[in-house]
């Protein structure tokens, strides 16, 4: 079920969001072939009637009172932001123009 | 150099306590300590010389006044960069979050800050705690205090290295499969991986949130106990946190007394595949705990062997959602933004300058076995396997009360040994992994050193959830033991330091 090509990681890591230069797709999908042949060992386990775990405590609906607490002021909330317009994040295009 | 910085954690505690000696004497002792020696080791990524010392003039303040101190009041500490410290960077080892600055303090920070303890810096990593040598840390590498070309484990080999070159007497580490134990093995240092749940998750920057735990890092058993108490405890911030009384750790490392208790060695977890010198070490031990009065047998683990497999397709998928955050938009550092680029493609230059290679073969690995079509026979298929490997947990418990194996497979191996072949440094974790998958508790105790290469082995114990204090009886049973057969701690058998 393995076999990643490097036109696999290309379009794995524009879905990443990770432009890798074309000339590291070669090593990378080596490297991930690899990887992708050792974990196909989960299948060589008998499954068959197991429940899957997706975590260690088993919790659901963790709530708490619906009471306002102290949050941090947009002036602390932005402090790390690279680019900062009117107490807002700037952010690049989102829209194609046209 | 001062003898304050070999000293123990409690040991400290007490002469702060009885205004012997001041918190800020301790704090600039292993403050010139750094000074003396990181240049070599590169524990610290950043030392906070200014608020490690108000923080221990502060206790000196407290004591001078008479008031109450915590049990660690005064004692300084390294903190693993992945913890949000407020109004100090926080970089988790890469390059995308150089010279951010969190505004707030991730609830252990403020455990710490409440108790006296002093922060004296952040301790190096791998980049997001992904790997087990601090290699990978986008600001270089640390380097091993018993051997300075050698790994001081990781990912924490920053809060190993910093513990066991007498840089501080405590530190904070965490564990996803095995970042707190391994690099307390390969540096003769104590590391615990509480409980999942039993240490708050909050203000840690995640990387598979359902295996993370952080945990204390010192130089013997007690002394971790402590810290372990310090920082444990139901947090509402963390909706995992776990809401039920914290198990007497501090008792139970004061007991010491392993008679009659059931020990099971893990079969899977052992023999081929683990240097020499680890199993000479390792079956020593063994002989030891019996002749305390422990009862040991071995039991099997089945599914252990396709642990590791599991865990690098769990892991990597959770991390490929975690890390998607760090996109250049609202904290760290943005690349290529011109004016010209549409934001998707600012994202992937920020993100390509920001990542290093593990962390995107990590990404693109977990984006692949998340991705439709890939789903149920990847991701899906390794959470069942999880199951089948906290089934031979619950097995193994109904007949023992603690499990044993060596911490990894072998001692610290070379810088760049490991370096570009990824499968091979993943084999660190073997022993390590299968405790994180069911979120046990587990501890790394030195256990001597190989013989043929005279670098620290480390024991694992693992103990069923919430039963942490297990841990610390046994680990501290075994220890009384080994440091009257070497005559002081392993650490005395380190070379010292150049600079020192």
């Amino acid at each position: 079920m393995s076999g990643i090509s490097q036109e696999d990681v290309a379009h794995l890591a524009n879905l990443a969001r990770i432009s890798i230069p074309v000339d590291e797709l070669g090593h990378y999908a080596k490297q991930l072939d690899a990887i992708l042949n050792a974990v196909a060992e989960v299948s060589s386990l008998d499954t068959e009637n197991v429940a899957a775990m997706s975590h260690p405590v088993p919790m659901t609906n963790v709530f708490r009172e619906d009471i306002p607490g102290v949050s941090l002021t947009a002036e602390q909330a932005l402090s790390g932001a690279p680019a900062v317009e009117d107490d807002k994040f700037r952010v690049p295009r989102i829209l194609d123009e046209e | 150099m001062s003898d304050l910085i070999k000293k123990d954690a409690s040991e400290l505690a007490g002469l702060v306590a009885s205004g012997e000696v001041s918190a800020v004497e301790v704090a600039q002792a292993h403050l010139d300590r750094i000074a003396a020696v990181d240049r070599a080791v590169h524990a610290f990524l950043h030392v906070d010389t200014k608020g490690a010392l108000a923080s221990a003039a502060a206790v000196d303040a407290k004591v001078k006044a008479g008031e109450k101190l915590s049990v660690l009041a005064g004692v300084p500490l390294g903190l693993k960069d992945i913890l949000a410290t407020n109004g100090l960077p926080t970089t988790c080892g890469s390059k995308v979050l150089d010279g951010w600055i969190p505004p707030y303090d991730a609830t252990v920070v403020t455990k710490l800050r409440e108790a006296g303890i002093v922060i004296l810096g952040k301790t190096n990593m791998d980049e997001f705690a992904m790997g087990s040598s601090t290699e990978h840390s986008a600001f270089g590498p640390t380097h091993n205090p018993w051997d300075l070309e050698r790994i001081p484990g990781g990912s924490g080999g920053g809060s190993s290295a910093c513990v066991s070159s007498f840089e501080a007497p405590l530190a904070i580490g965490t564990d996803t499969g095995g970042s707190i134990r391994q690099p307390a093995a390969v540096t003769g240092s104590v590391g615990v991986k509480p409980t999942y749940g039993g240490v708050s998750r909050y203000g840690i920057v995640a990387l598979a949130s359902s295996l993370d735990q952080a945990g204390p890092c010192a130089r013997n058993v007690l002394d971790t106990a402590m810290l372990h108490s310090v920082i444990a405890g139901h947090d509402p911030m963390d909706s995992t946190s776990i809401n039920s009384p914290v198990p007497d750790v501090i008792a139970a490392a004061k007991r010491a007394d392993i008679k009659g208790m059931k020990v099971g060695i893990v079969k899977e977890l052992g023999g081929e595949g683990y240097q020499a010198g680890v199993r000479t070490r390792f079956e020593e031990s063994v002989a030891l705990i019996e002749s305390l009065g422990a009862e040991v047998v071995e039991v099997s683990c089945p599914s252990f062997p396709a642990a590791l497999a599991a865990y690098y397709l769990i892991l990597p998928s959770e991390a490929s959602s975690n890390l998607a955050k760090f996109d250049g938009i609202r904290f760290g550092n943005r690349v290529g933004d011109d004016g010209t680029k549409s934001v998707e493609q600012v994202m992937s230059e920020t993100r390509a300058a920001g990542f290093g290679p593990e962390v995107t073969r990590r990404i693109i690995l977990g984006t692949y076995a998340l991705s439709a079509g890939y789903y149920d026979a990847y991701y899906g298929q390794a959470q069942k396997v999880r199951t089948l490997i906290k089934q031979d947990f619950d097995a193994a418990f109904a007949k023992v009360d603690v499990l044993i194996s060596p911490t990894a497979p072998t001692t610290a191996f070379k810088i760049g040994e490991k370096l570009d072949d990824p499968l091979a440094m993943y084999l660190n974790d073997v022993a390590t992994i299968p405790v994180n998958m069911a979120g046990l508790p587990g501890m790394s105790l030195p256990i001597g050193l190989a013989p043929e290469d005279n670098l620290p082995v480390g024991l694992q114990i693992i103990a069923p959830a919430m039963a942490d204090d297990r841990l610390y009886n046994v680990g501290a049973a075994i220890e009384r033991e080994l440091l009257a057969k070497w005559g002081g701690p392993i650490l005395g058998l380190a070379p010292e330091l150049a600079g020192a």
